[in-house]
C-alpha cells in the first residue's frame, strides 16, 4: 500500500501544497508552558524530523497532531489523503480554550483519522493477536469490510516479514517485531500523515536497523511523516527537512544535510555536539 | 463417635447438600452477578471526572465496607418492614449480598482499570476509538484479567457469608444443619459436617479460579 494520489505531474515551479500546517501551537501543563509557539508545514510526501533535547516538547507536538493532547492556542490544518473527497479541516485551539469539549468532536475525529501514531513503547494491545491489533481500527472504528481489511493487513504483515506471526500475541514478539506491528497498525488506518515518536529508542541496538529500514522504505514510497528521533544519521538520510525544537519553539529548521553539518544557532550547535560527543 | 452419630451424618448429608444446591449456591451466584454489574457501574462512577458522581460512589462504598454484613442483612429484612417495606427472605438476602459485593468489587474493578497502562488508552484513541469503545474493547478485557484473583476471593467470601442468610430464615446449607442439629442435639457433628461441605465448595471454586486464570493468561508473558 502507498499513499494515494501522488501529485507527480505537478509543474516544478508550483510549490507542493502543504498537507499539514501548524501555526502558533501553544500548550501548557499547569504553569509549565511546554509549547511556546510551534509553526510547521509538511508537504505531501515530505518527511519532517524533529530533534531536540529531552523535555523540549517534541512528544507534545506529536500528541497534539494526533489529538491526544488539546493545545491551548494556535491552529492545525490537515488535508485528507485524497483531496477530492477530503477537504482540509482546521482546528482553532484558541477558540476551544484548551478544553477537549471546546473542539468539535467531528473535527477532532477527522484529525485522528488523518494522522496515525507509532509509539515509543509500541502500545500494542496485549490481549489481541498481531492480526487483531492491525484490524481493530479499520474494522471496528472505520467499519470497513472485514475480508478486505484482513487481506490488506496480511499483505502489510507480509511486507514487514511478520506474516507467520499473525496469530501470535505481542508478548511473544521481540521489541523490533512489536514495533513493526505498531507501524503496520498505523499504516492499516490509511492515514494522511504518519507520526513516529522515537520509534527505535526502546529497542536493543541490534533491532534498530530493521525498524529504521522499514521507515526509510515508507518514506521512499511517498508517505508523509513526522518523526521525532535521536538518530541523526537516519534523519540526515531520510528526512526532507529537520527541525530543532528547544524550550517549546522551533529554533531552526532546514535541509537536514545542510543543517546538521552547519547549524546556524548556538543552541543547535551545542545540542548536536552533545549528541555526537556524549562524554 | 458412636455408630448412631455416623448414621446421622450420613442421613443428614443429603439435606445439607440439598441446602447447598437450592440455597447457598444460587444465592451466591445471583448476588455475585448482580453485585458485579453494580460494582462496574460504581467503579466507573468513581473514575468519572464528574465530582458528584464520584462522590456518590465513594460514599456508597464507604458505607458498605464500613458496616457489618449481618447488620446490612438485618436492616433490610427486619428493619425495612417498620417503614412499611416488607421483603421476603430470599429477595432480602439477594439484595443485601448484592449491595455488599457491589461495594467490595467496585474497588477491585477500579484498581484493575487503573492498572492498565495509559498507553493502552492512547493507542485506542489513536486508532480512532471513542472513550466508551476504548473502555469496552481495550481496557476492560485487560482489567478483567487483573481482577480475576481478587474477585474470586470476593466470591469465595460470599459463598461463606451466605450462611448469614440462615438468620433471616433462608433455607440454605447452614440452616439445614441447624435444624438437624436442634432435632438430634448433635451440634458438634452437624456443624462440622456443614463446615466440611463449605470447605469442599470453596476447594472446587479455587480450582475453577486457577483454570480461569490459566485461560486468561494466554496473552500474558510467563
Ligand atoms: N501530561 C503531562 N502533564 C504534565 N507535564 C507534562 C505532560 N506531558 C509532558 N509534560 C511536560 O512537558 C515537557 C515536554 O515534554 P515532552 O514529552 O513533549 O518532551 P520531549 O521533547 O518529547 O522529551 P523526550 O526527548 O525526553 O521524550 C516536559 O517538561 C514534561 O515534563
Ligand atoms: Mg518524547
Amino acid at each position: 500500500m502507498s499513499p494515494t494520489d501522488q501529485p507527480t505531474d505537478q509543474p516544478a515551479d508550483q510549490p507542493t501544497p502543504a498537507l499539514l500546517t501548524v501555526r502558533g501551537l501553544q500548550k501548557s501543563f499547569g504553569a509549565n508552558q511546554v509549547l511556546q509557539s510551534i509553526d510547521l508545514t509538511v508537504a505531501r510526501g515530505q518527511v519532517l524530523a524533529l530533534i531536540g533535547p529531552s523535555g523540549s516538547g517534541k512528544t507534545t507536538v506529536l500528541r497534539c497532531l494526533n489529538g491526544l493532547e488539546i493545545a491551548d492556542g494556535g491552529t492545525i490544518e490537515i488535508i485528507g489523503a485524497d483531496d477530492a473527497t477530503h477537504a482540509p479541516v482546521t482546528i482553532d485551539f484558541a477558540a476551544a480554550h484548551g478544553s477537549r469539549s471546546g473542539v468539535p468532536k467531528k473535527t477532532l475525529g477527522t484529525l485522528r483519522d488523518r494522522s496515525a501514531m507509532v509509539f515509543q513503547h509500541y502500545n500494542l494491545f496485549p490481549h489481541k493477536t498481531v492480526l487483531e491489533n492491525v484490524m481493530e481500527g479499520p474494522v471496528v472504528v472505520q467499519r470497513r469490510p472485514r475480508a478486505e481489511v484482513e487481506a490488506e493487513a496480511l499483505a502489510l504483515l507480509e511486507r514487514v516479514g511478520l506474516s507467520e506471526k499473525r496469530d501470535s500475541y505481542p508478548f511473544e514478539l521481540s521489541g523490533g517485531q512489536q514495533q513493526r506491528v505498531g507501524i503496520v497498525r498505523a499504516l492499516a488506518l490509511r492515514p494522511t500523515v504518519l507520526l513516529f515518536d522515537e520509534p527505535t529508542s526502546a529497542l536493543d541496538p541490534e533491532l534498530v536497523g530493521d525498524v529504521l529500514r522499514l521507515i526509510k522504505e515508507l518514506a521512499a514510497e511517498g508517505w508523509t511523516m513526522v518523526i521525532v528521533t535521536h538518530e541523526l544519521e537516519f534523519a540526515r538520510e531520510v528526512a526532507s527537512e529537520v527541525a530543532f525544537v528547544d524550550g517549546g519553539t522551533i529554533v531552526e529548521h532546514g535541509d537536514p544535510k545542510e543543517m546538521l553539518r552547519n547549524p546556524q544557532h548556538e543552541r543547535t550547535r551545542q545540542f548536536l555536539h552533545r549528541l555526537l560527543f556524549p562524554f | 463417635m458412636s455408630e448412631s452419630t455416623w448414621q446421622l451424618l450420613l442421613d443428614s448429608l443429603w439435606p445439607l447438600i440439598h441446602g447447598a444446591i437450592t440455597g447457598t449456591i444460587p444465592l451466591a451466584l445471583s448476588s455475585f452477578a448482580i453485585g458485579l454489574v453494580l460494582a462496574l457501574g460504581l467503579a466507573l462512577m468513581r473514575l468519572s471526572r464528574r465530582r458528584w458522581l464520584s462522590s456518590i460512589a465513594q460514599v456508597y462504598i464507604s458505607i458498605v465496607r464500613g458496616t457489618p454484613l449481618l447488620v446490612q442483612l438485618f436492616v433490610i429484612f427486619y428493619g425495612l418492614p417498620s417503614l412499611g417495606i416488607v421483603i421476603d427472605p430470599w429477595p432480602s438476602a439477594i439484595v443485601a449480598f448484592s449491595i455488599n459485593v457491589g461495594g467490595y468489587a467496585a474497588e477491585v474493578i477500579r484498581a484493575a482499570i487503573l492498572s492498565v497502562p495509559k498507553g493502552q488508552w492512547e493507542a485506542a484513541y489513536m486508532i480512532g476509538m471513542s472513550h466508551r469503545r476504548a473502555l469496552t474493547r481495550i481496557i476492560l478485557p485487560q482489567a478483567a484479567r487483573v481482577s480475576v484473583p481478587p474477585l474470586s476471593n470476593t466470591f469465595i467470601s460470599l459463598v461463606k457469608d451466605t450462611s448469614l442468610a440462615s438468620l433471616i430464615l433462608v433455607t440454605e446449607l447452614f440452616r439445614e444443619a441447624q435444624q438437624v442439629a436442634a432435632f438430634s442435639q448433635q451440634f458438634m457433628a452437624l456443624y462440622l459436617e456443614a463446615a466440611l461441605l463449605y470447605w469442599v465448595i470453596c476447594l472446587v471454586l479455587s480450582s475453577g479460579q486457577g483454570a480461569l486464570e490459566k485461560r486468561l493468561d494466554r496473552y500474558v508473558a510467563h
